[in-house]
């Protein structure tokens, strides 16, 4: 790793740290702002005001705001989101058991995205303003817009409950790679699909861009086949775009993952938290939104190395 | 003012009647603007009429019609209740428009605002602002809007709020990066020389030069307002049932999964017309009035 991309790494990472204390910063003031109370919340109607009081006790709401921000930093700081209100057990333990089945969905949903998208993307720059591309284009504006839950739904409705060609829920038998990946195909389709659309679109505008370059002309002066130049050297360079979108991406695909999840009643994060909803089960929401969030940004981070690592334009606009 | 000149002679009426005619045959002359012009004037009709053009009473529960199929009485069928699906279809586009029109307006409002503040104001400002929009943007979606309707209780109101916090940076930023590239154009420049007040520049000089793409962008993210709120019905936590929203007639069909299939069309089948219709139509107004908007895709 040279000197260079070493200080950019740092400056990068400095940069999501700052952040994610930020977005701390608002989660405390949105707790604390929010009407309600998270002791009787977390408690229910039905509890007498002592109740309330050994509770908002323990969890520190009665001492001054700012110790309470205070120990809200730093306990998270040093792994501690709480404890869950029913079991007893420590939050970011509940929250990491759950966190691989979301990950696991999520990469489902990239391999939709990159193995549909690239190819369509390619497919329609090749032939600009012919019929592929025309379809590719609307086809991809289309899967942009539906939401992904609507896709979830319809996609369990026709391929599992109307065809039954694949499960319904679950995330198949432990263990058993072929069942978890046959219950992955339908929950990481709704999850991908519209990324499927944005990497398409992305891929044939930086594939035209590309396209036009000299060492191109060069390759075809050359006589090299069309199908070589077009993979072989233009989406070398075309696909760079699509690796910084990846990582907004994955934001916006856990966002999908959460509804596909409840969708096909699979575990991972989104159910985690649907169900601790329902039981008003308050630090597993905050700590969840606080695991997502920090992963969300340093994945935005890595997204941005990488970029560093293959485009050294990046590199140098940024210092 | 002494700077009245600076501005555009506002044009006759007659002359705007003009313009919007030719914008309208733009639009039109591309299919996909047509299908998308078509199906958002669908959307906002059927919300408004929703009670002329149908008689059934959305929520009005009937036992004995329970699952009907589609019928010429009952034109989307019946739900688990045997409530019209039809009726609750309109009425649930009551539901997605306003949100979507409340939120949308709402976010623009605030990310105009702080957008103007941060492109115009002084620099520490605009760093601290710049830090607090990464800030915002950086909580996935949906599991910001979980938490927030945990802590708040669910209500339109929560659904309204969850989409401004997550939509304001967007358009902040863009105001913004505008402001800062109007704030030395020579208009700016000789009406200051003039001048005018930073208000009066804000209000004449800048905003109704950047005012055009952002509402272009704005109905491009109707889809996801609409999504937002559907979504969150869906899960229970957007408006409460019985009322007739997109989301909670999902949800019934989705409990009903394996009894009737029509309760989902009725739910799903206006969300894929609605978000398709305003995404369609976006599309071709950014590609009919904005060249610097299409590089953004």
């Amino acid at each position: 790793m040279t000197p260079e991309m070493f200080r950019y790494t740092l400056k990068r990472l400095w940069l999501g740290v700052i952040i994610v204390s930020l977005a701390m910063m608002m989660l405390f003031a949105m707790i604390y702002l929010i009407p309600g109370d998270p002791a009787s919340v977390a408690l229910g109607p039905r509890a007498t005001p002592a109740m309330v009081e050994a509770l908002r006790a323990r969890m520190g709401l009665d001492q001054p705001i700012w110790m309470q921000f205070v120990h809200f930093y730093g306990s998270a700081l040093r792994g501690d989101l709480g404890t869950e209100v029913l079991s007893g057990r420590p939050v970011l333990t509940v929250v990491m058991e759950q966190l691989p089945f979301t990950l696991a969905l999520i990469g489902g949903g990239i391999s939709w995205s990159v193995l549909l998208g690239i190819p369509l993307g390619c497919m329609a720059a090749v032939k600009r303003g012919g019929f592929v591309d025309r379809v590719v284009g609307v086809l991809s504006v289309a899967v942009i817009a539906v939401p992904s839950f609507v896709v979830a739904i319809y996609s369990l409705l026709i391929f599992a409950v109307a065809l039954e060609w694949l499960p319904a829920i679950g995330a198949g038998e432990p263990g058993n790679l072929s069942s978890q990946l046959e219950h992955l195909i339908l929950p990481s389709l709704a999850v991908g699909i519209g990324w499927v659309g944005y990497i398409a679109r992305m891929v044939r505008a930086s594939m035209l861009e590309t396209l036009e370059a000299s060492h191109i002309r060069t390759a075809r002066a050359f006589g090299l086949t069309d199908r070589r130049i077009t993979y072989s050297y233009a989406l070398r360079i075309a696909i760079l775009p699509t690796v910084t979108v990846l990582g907004i991406g994955i934001g916006q695909m856990l966002s999908s993952a959460v509804f596909a999840e409840i969708v096909f009643a699979r575990p991972g994060i989104g159910k985690l938290v649907y169900e601790a909803i329902s039981v008003r089960n308050y630090p597993i929401v905050t700590g969840a939104l606080l695991v997502t969030t920090i992963l969300f940004v340093f994945i935005n981070v890595l997204a941005d190395v990488v970029i560093g690592v293959l485009d050294s334009r990046v590199r140098s606009s940024f210092n | 003012m002494l700077d009245q000149a600076l501005t555009d002679f506002p044009p006759r009426r007659r002359e705007r009647l003009a313009a919007t005619k030719n914008a309208l045959k733009r639009i039109l002359r591309d299919p996909l603007g047509a299908i998308g012009l078509t199906l958002v004037v669908l959307a906002v009709v059927s919300a408004v009429f929703a009670g002329v053009l149908t008689n059934y009473d959305p929520n009005r529960i009937s036992p004995m019609v329970r699952f009907a199929p589609a019928s010429l009485q009952h034109l989307l069928g019946t739900d688990h209740l045997g409530r019209d699906l039809f009726a609750r279809m309109l009425f649930g586009g009551r539901i997605a428009l306003s949100v979507a029109v409340g939120a949308t307006a709402g976010s623009l409002i605030m990310g105009m605002v702080l957008g103007l503040i941060a492109g115009y104001g002084p620099r520490w400002l605009d760093n601290i602002l710049l830090l607090i929009f990464d800030g915002a943007k950086s909580f996935p979606t949906v599991m910001l809007a979980l938490t927030l309707v945990t802590l708040s209780g669910p209500s339109l109101l929560a659904v309204v709020f969850v989409v401004v916090l997550v939509s304001v940076p967007g358009y902040a930023r863009i105001i913004r990066t505008q402001t800062l590239v109007m704030r030395s154009a020579e208009h700016v420049i000789a009406a200051r020389s003039m001048g005018a007040s930073t208000g009066r520049i804000l209000r004449v000089h800048i905003l109704p030069n950047i005012v055009g793409p952002i509402l272009i962008l704005a109905s491009m993210d109707v889809p996801s307002v609409v999504a937002i709120e559907a979504g969150l019905s869906f899960l229970g936590l957007g408006v409460r049932p019985p009322t007739a929203s997109w989301g909670t007639i999902l949800n019934d069909g989705f409990s009903n999964i394996r009894d009737s299939y029509w309760i989902l069309i009725a739910g799903g089948l206006p969300i894929v017309l609605t978000t398709l219709g305003f995404t369609f139509l976006g599309e071709t107004l950014r590609d009919v009035f904005d060249v610097r908007l299409r590089e953004r895709s």
